[in-house]
């Protein structure tokens, strides 16, 4: 049994993950607690997309346990999903729908009123573009229009992959805009980042993956009790 | 309520699927012209013959269905697979079995829009004569597609995540289908014919009984196959 602090958003704990013979993730443990966003660093291939994905139902961990708002990620996925938005390193779009087609398609499947996507496709400005379809879109308009799909989740915990690749600084305002509306409510965020810089003003802390573990002082848990501090920030 | 909020996830992804395959030609187009070639081709095989080609007929449209329907199949998994939006579908709240249902229901739509042309051009190339109970063997197609597609989508599932998934599918499918083409092939016959060894009624009957226990166990399995 997954024992949930109730100030934590997300609670991971020894978090391991074999595909084939190989360990990418190996005894990950941290938290994100309510009102705040930590950053997620590290090298390619150290497993930062491993752990998101864990968290947001999609890949099962063969160690370890991760709980979203008390709701464990194995155990009680459906839970988790209707708590999670996860903005994958791909946007996951169907290229030959129009992105009013792709975001309605969205609300259909959440249960939420075309109009929501109408004001969501406003406040991403793709608004004029709504009936292009997706395929002559730039990665930059995919990833807003990703975005917008996120928004229409309205998610309690933001998990985010590489969050700011191909935006520009509007792009990178408006993601951050985003993320801060969801810590003012009382939500919380997990981006996985190369670079620290478009996130700094977001991130409260930070923790280093490198080869599948925290980098962290150790012990194990002490990304939990002494968080890192970002480099540069009070 | 519920079930509205199913019903309305399942019709989101059928439209969807639909949509995405006509709007994008390819799909649909190459699925039926692969269809209406496979007939070309055994109607040259079989010879100018034309009771031959009338009494081949039926297993000659089967046939082309199979593989045609194989090709849909595989394309209904591949957009999602190579967008990354299957992640996404997944993501959605709300039952894994609306995921299959829409699935199944855009696929059902599309295979039955792919069968009547390929149907028609069965019908004018290899002359046959429509018989006055019609409308039974629009039962009997009816019956093939439903056990076809539901089969056809959920091995398609099952085989996306696999890179050997355009191999893996027929593989995995066709022992599956024997009976649903024994029994569908068998029973056009004798409505086309004059069925007068009383065999068609069987046929259909195994063909029903074969898509009720289909249709139960592939809702049954599907969320299991589609976990990671």
């Amino acid at each position: 049994m997954f024992n949930a602090q109730p100030d934590r958003a997300l609670d991971v704990s020894g978090l391991g993950k074999r595909f084939g013979a190989r360990w990418v993730l190996r005894g990950v443990s941290l938290d994100v607690r309510r009102g705040e966003a930590v950053g997620l660093l590290g090298p390619n291939g150290s497993g930062k997309s491993t752990v998101l994905r864990i968290v947001a139902t999609l890949l099962r961990p063969n160690a370890g346990a991760a709980a979203v708002n008390g709701f464990d990620v194995v155990r009680e996925a459906g839970g988790v999903r209707g708590q999670v938005g996860y903005l994958a390193h791909s946007p996951g779009l169907y290229d030959d729908l129009t992105a009013r087609e792709n975001l309605w398609f969205a609300a259909d499947m959440l249960g939420s009123p075309h109009a929501a996507a109408e004001a969501t496709l406003e406040r991403v400005g793709l608004a004029h573009v709504a009936g292009d379809r997706v395929r002559g879109f730039s990665a930059g308009m995919q990833r807003r229009l990703a975005l917008a799909r996120l928004i229409l989740r309205n998610p309690r915990v933001l998990l985010l992959d590489e969050p700011y690749s191909n935006l520009d600084a509007d792009g990178v305002a408006l993601m951050n805009s985003v993320i801060a509306g969801i810590l003012r409510s009382g939500g919380a965020a997990l981006v996985a980042l190369h670079e620290l810089a478009p996130a700094r003003a977001m991130l409260k802390r930070t923790c280093t993956l490198v080869a599948g573990r925290i980098e962290a002082p150790s012990p194990e848990r002490a990304s939990r009790d002494q968080p890192v501090p970002i480099p540069g920030t009070d | 309520m519920a079930w509205r909020d199913d019903w309305r996830r399942v019709r989101a992804i059928a439209r969807k699927d639909l949509t995405t395959e006509l709007r994008a030609k390819v799909g649909f187009n190459s699925v039926v012209a692969l269809g209406v070639t496979i007939l070309i081709l055994l109607g040259l095989a079989l010879g100018p013959d034309a009771q031959a080609l009338r009494n081949a007929a039926v297993g000659a449209v089967w046939l082309a269905t199979l593989f045609s329907g194989v090709l849909a199949f595989n394309r209904s998994f591949q957009v999602e697979i190579e967008t990354g939006a299957l992640e996404q579908l997944l993501q959605y709240p709300g039952p894994r079995w609306t995921i299959f249902a829409g699935k199944l229901l855009g696929n059902l739509l599309f295979v039955t829009l792919m069968v009547a042309i390929v149907v028609a051009a069965g019908i004018v190339l290899f002359g046959v004569r429509i018989p006055a109970g019609w409308p039974a063997l629009l039962g009997v197609l009816a019956l093939g597609i439903v056990g076809l597609v539901l089969l056809g989508t959920f091995y398609a599932s099952m085989a996306s995540r696999s890179r050997a998934r355009e191999v893996l599918l027929p593989l995995l499918l066709f022992p599956m289908l024997v009976p649903v083409l024994l029994a569908a092939t068998t029973a056009s016959k004798a409505l086309l014919g004059a069925d007068l060894m009383h065999e068609a009624g069987a046929w259909i009957r195994l063909l029903a009984v074969y898509d009720v226990v289909f249709f139960i166990a592939t809702f049954i399995a599907f969320e299991h196959v589609i976990e990671a």
